[in-house]
């Protein structure tokens, strides 16, 4: 199926898909979604088969050379693309954000590759909010905090849901904090991370969805662990997963 | 106030039982998310935010670059109307030049505006150790003192305090120290505040000698700014025959002009006003007063040193970062371990005292990165930049430079990430519900996801990206 | 925490001056944008004034310039103020409003501050006041002043002529001389330090009532 007003404007996408470690290891149904759902929007992707992993973890927890080392070999695959869709809030941010403020804080040149988190190339580049997906459930939708505050993604992913056929979208009440996970905050401050996802569970159970969506699947692991140790019967789902839905899915 | 945050417990440790304290969580959720809403509404007022902003973070920034000349031209505009500077090169010399100069009046009492600087280098203690009581007379600071607590926030010291528990302090604690609260006192804030007022007026009128800091120094004029709420900067500003500022070297502005933009970012990112109650301004030695000004390093110069930490020194102590921090919301301001809690002290406690000890290790941990101190902070110091800066600074324990490392090195080529996830999808089954080590963290409250048969890599490759 | 590099002996101005130039030694300048507002045009100066202020607790009131003297008695007659500290300089008949069945009393020579705390309250004018802050400023000017005089009493009266009013604080800025001491005022005495709840009058004057006059 094609998109109507992407087939108007008659355009063709090249785009390499970043699937990132986690999803790649951990959540490969979420790739297969994107990989789907791209193509349905008349996308040709490509996956490099040399990627590996942003080097966000490493950064993150203060391992600046191993980080640099990833953050070159994530350069030397992904330069030649025009456009990089990353199925990841963080990862695309750590790529665009932070990319720069390593390579100065390490006192080296990156290349940083044109990266985009998967609502921000529907919506920016594709143009596009009615991706013709059908989903027939009650939703609440977590902007997890570097698609917020550092890629500044806005309303994209709940324009993108809205439009979905069947799906009713319900606001997450103080759907800016964040869930607690952190990467390796998680570990490293246990009893604040578990805190504060267990007050992010709570607004989740308030909104009575059935579904708890994100676009990043390492928040969502840490909620969705929360709401499975507590058998609450809210399952977690990529956007990716929910917008690659159809009703050819019933 | 003699506790203090020496020989503290890491950053996990202290937030784990304050988290566990029931109490405390409900006062800290209850202010921050008070204060929060407060100051969204006053700074979605103005139509220039974003412009105030990077000007204030420029201001500041040439301010830094060119601190020496700065410095320099508050000596001298200071000196000219009738002040006398001081150089305090850390917290020992800034403590001994404040008590030669209280021994010099003959005074054994002093009143104290709040003050982040002098608490930062013990003068209290300091001056204790040598027969001089020093009087907070800041609501909040009043309530640690009387409480023998310490403080846990920049702008709201005994915000972990409920107002049960600070009519309690009233009750059994300020006869010791001055005149009592009243019998029947009850724990209205109005009539708590009314009990402060009485309890402080008399020394209000009589003490000679006035401790304070300053939240801006003005080089062109040697002016000092202190913004205040309740008036008992006013009444220690003004009626005291001696005055003593102890202010940091990075309080500096250029120009008076300047203050048009701080005077607007500071009231509404700290208090959530639109302007606090009271702003005494003045220069040099006024109204008849002695006037000192003592001008503090103590590691300052250090931190000006990192390019990236630098940007710490900015930091206007508004605590909108604090009351934004779902971290600091959940372990409390004491769990920091310093003067300075919450986002900004995790980067600037580690960049003033170094990372020798384990809790200043800790500090640039203690953040999940979300993001919302960078967003709130009126001269946009970018806190989560800098705590990772910090942690890549700081020294690693071995089991986890071993782990890290082993990632590294399977990142480092595809061939191993996909070997690794085919051997992890062959024993997925047997991964336990909890495991053990450091990794147990995640399973006492979180499950693992299932690990899949096949990752991504290897589908795409059996199928052709899906076309097979 | 001295530097190994520079000498001991060096006074700690020096040595703080010294550590602060290696520190910057190669730093970029900065350019300083001020793409904020200097003015806001157009504003109802009285009327925000007294919204703002309104806002904070203060007492406002709005009277055209020829009957402040009236309000002047009418406040003091509500307070029931039986003795004034006035400042120097304050137009005659403000001073002659408050005088009359009330005891005055004058700031020359300079009152101790147990003498400030008996009287009923204080009157004064002010420099400017800034409309969208809710902002009075004082700069011990005439009619205003030492910074004693509005802080000890517990009453607080001030008269704001509508030409002193200016909207926004950079205006407020430009106007003021910084070698004259300054208090400015948004409202009466406040804490936040319970619970983070604002309660109006701890030291400062508990009760701040101001005539605009337009
Ligand atoms: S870091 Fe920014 S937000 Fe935090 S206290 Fe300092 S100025 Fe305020």
């Amino acid at each position: 199926m094609n998109h109507p007003e992407f087939c108007e404007r008659g355009l063709a996408v090249r785009v390499a898909l970043f699937i990132t470690c986690v999803n790649d290891t951990l959540f490969p149904g979420t790739g297969r979604a994107v990989v789907s759902l791209l193509r349905r929007l008349g996308c040709e992707v490509e996956f490099p088969a040399a990627q590996t992993c942003c080097g966000q973890m490493h950064v993150n927890t203060g391992y600046q050379a191993e980080g640099v080392k990833l953050a070159r070999h994530f350069g030397e695959v992904f330069a030649g693309y025009d456009a990089v869709v990353a199925p990841s809030g963080s990862c695309a941010s750590m790529v665009r954000e932070q990319y720069p403020r390593l390579a100065r804080a390490a006192g080296v040149t990156l290349t940083v590759p044109k990266v985009y988190d998967l609502s921000e190339f529907l919506v920016d580049v594709l143009e596009v909010t009615d991706v013709g997906a059908y989903f027939p459930h009650r939703v609440t939708y977590h902007p997890t905090c570097h698609s917020l505050r550092g890629l500044r993604v806005g309303d994209k992913p709940t324009k993108l849901l809205e439009q979905v056929r069947g799906l009713e979208l319900v606001p997450l009440p103080a759907a800016d904090e964040c869930c607690g996970f952190g990467g390796t905050f998680a570990v490293k401050n246990p009893a604040i991370s578990s805190a504060m996802c267990a007050d992010k569970v709570r607004n989740v159970m308030d909104t009575g969805a059935e579904v708890l969506c994100a676009a990043d699947n390492s928040c969502l692991m840490h909620i969705g662990g929360t709401l499975k140790r507590q058998r609450t019967g809210v399952r977690v789902m990529h956007l990716a997963e929910i917008l690659a839905r159809t009703e050819a899915d019933k | 106030m003699s506790r203090t945050f020496v020989g503290m417990p890491a950053f996990p440790r202290n937030a784990t039982r304050a988290v566990q304290n029931s109490q405390l969580r409900y006062n800290l959720r209850k202010a921050t998310h008070t204060i929060r809403g407060k100051r969204a509404a006053v700074v979605g007022e103005l139509p220039d935010w974003a412009e105030l902003r990077a000007a204030g973070k420029a201001i500041k920034d040439h301010t830094l670059r060119n601190l020496d000349t700065y410095l320099l031209q508050l000596e001298e505009a200071v000196t000219r109307a009738g002040g006398h500077v001081h150089w305090a090169a850390d917290a020992a010399e800034a403590n001994r030049i404040v008590t030669d100069l209280v021994r010099a009046t003959g005074e054994t009492s002093v009143v104290k505006v709040k003050s982040m600087a002098t608490q930062e280098i013990g003068l209290n203690e300091h001056l204790a150790a040598r027969g001089i009581t020093a009087y907070e007379t800041d609501l909040a600071e009043l309530i640690v003192q009387l409480g023998d607590d310490l403080p846990s926030h920049i702008l709201v010291p005994a915000i972990h305090r409920n107002r049960a528990e600070i009519r309690e302090i009233f009750l059994s604690k300020m006869a010791e120290w001055g005149r009592p609260a009243p019998e029947r006192l009850t724990d209205e804030p109005r009539a708590l505040a009314e009990a402060a007022r009485l309890h402080l007026r008399e020394r209000f009128l009589s003490t000679k000698v006035a401790i304070s800091g300053a939240n801006f120094m003005i080089a062109e004029t040697g002016t000092l700014v202190v913004l205040e709420s309740e008036g008992n900067g006013r009444m220690c500003l003004t009626l005291p025959e001696t005055l003593i500022s102890v202010v940091g070297i990075e309080k500096l502005l250029p120009t008076w002009r300047d203050l048009e933009v701080f005077l607007q970012l500071l009231p509404r990112s700290s208090t959530g006003e639109r302007m606090n109650p009271y702003t005494s301004m003045w220069t040099g030695a006024v109204d008849g007063q002695e006037f000192h000004l003592v001008l503090l390093d103590n590691g300052r110069t250090r931190v000006l040193a990192d390019e990236v930490g630098r940007q710490a020194l900015r930091c206007i102590r508004c605590s909108a970062c604090l009351n934004v921090c779902p971290v600091y919301e959940r372990a409390g301001g004491h769990a920091y371990g310093s003067v300075y809690p919450g986002p900004i002290g995790a980067i600037l406690t580690p960049q003033l005292r170094g990372l020798g000890s384990e809790l200043d290790r800790s500090l640039p941990y203690a953040s999940s990165l979300c993001g919302a101190c960078f967003d709130a902070c009126p001269v946009a110091i970018d806190i989560p930049e800098v705590l990772v800066h910090l942690r890549a600074k700081a020294r690693h324990a071995r089991a986890e430079r071993a782990g890290m490392r082993a990632a590294g090195w399977v990142f480092d080529r595809p061939e191993r990430l996909a070997r690794a996830q085919r051997l992890g999808s062959r024993f997925r089954r047997l991964v336990p519900r909890r495991l053990p080590g450091p990794l147990a963290a995640w399973t006492d409250t979180r499950d693992l996801p299932d690990i899949p048969a096949t990752s991504f890599r290897d589908w795409w490759d059996k199928t052709d990206g899906g076309r097979r | 925490m001295t530097s190994p590099m520079i000498p001991p002996t060096r006074s700690s101005r020096d040595l703080i001056l010294a550590r602060v130039r290696a520190a910057v030694r190669g730093a970029p300048e900065v350019e300083i944008p001020r793409g904020y507002r200097t003015a806001a045009p157009g504003t109802d100066l009285v009327s925000l004034l007294a919204e703002r202020l309104d806002d904070y607790r203060a007492q406002v009131h709005v009277v055209p310039e020829a009957e402040v003297p009236g309000a002047v008695a009418a406040a003091l007659d509500r307070r029931g103020a039986a003795r004034l500290v006035v400042p120097g300089g304050l137009p005659e008949e403000w001073r002659r409003a408050a005088a009359a069945g009330r005891e005055i009393v004058r700031d020359d020579p300079p009152l101790r501050a147990d003498e400030l705390d008996r009287v009923d309250g204080v009157l004064t004018a002010c420099a400017v006041a800034v409309a969208e802050t809710g902002t009075i400023v004082l700069d011990s000017g005439p009619g205003q002043g030492r910074r004693a005089l509005t802080l000890v009493p517990d009453y607080h009266l001030c008269v704001v002529r509508a030409a002193q009013i200016v909207a926004i604080v950079p205006e407020a800025v430009a106007r003021l001389d910084p070698a004259a001491p300054q208090t400015w005022i948004a409202g009466p005495s406040a804490t936040s330090d319970i619970e983070l709840n604002r309660v109006e009058g701890v030291h400062g004057p508990r009760t701040l009532e101001v005539i605009i006059a337009s």
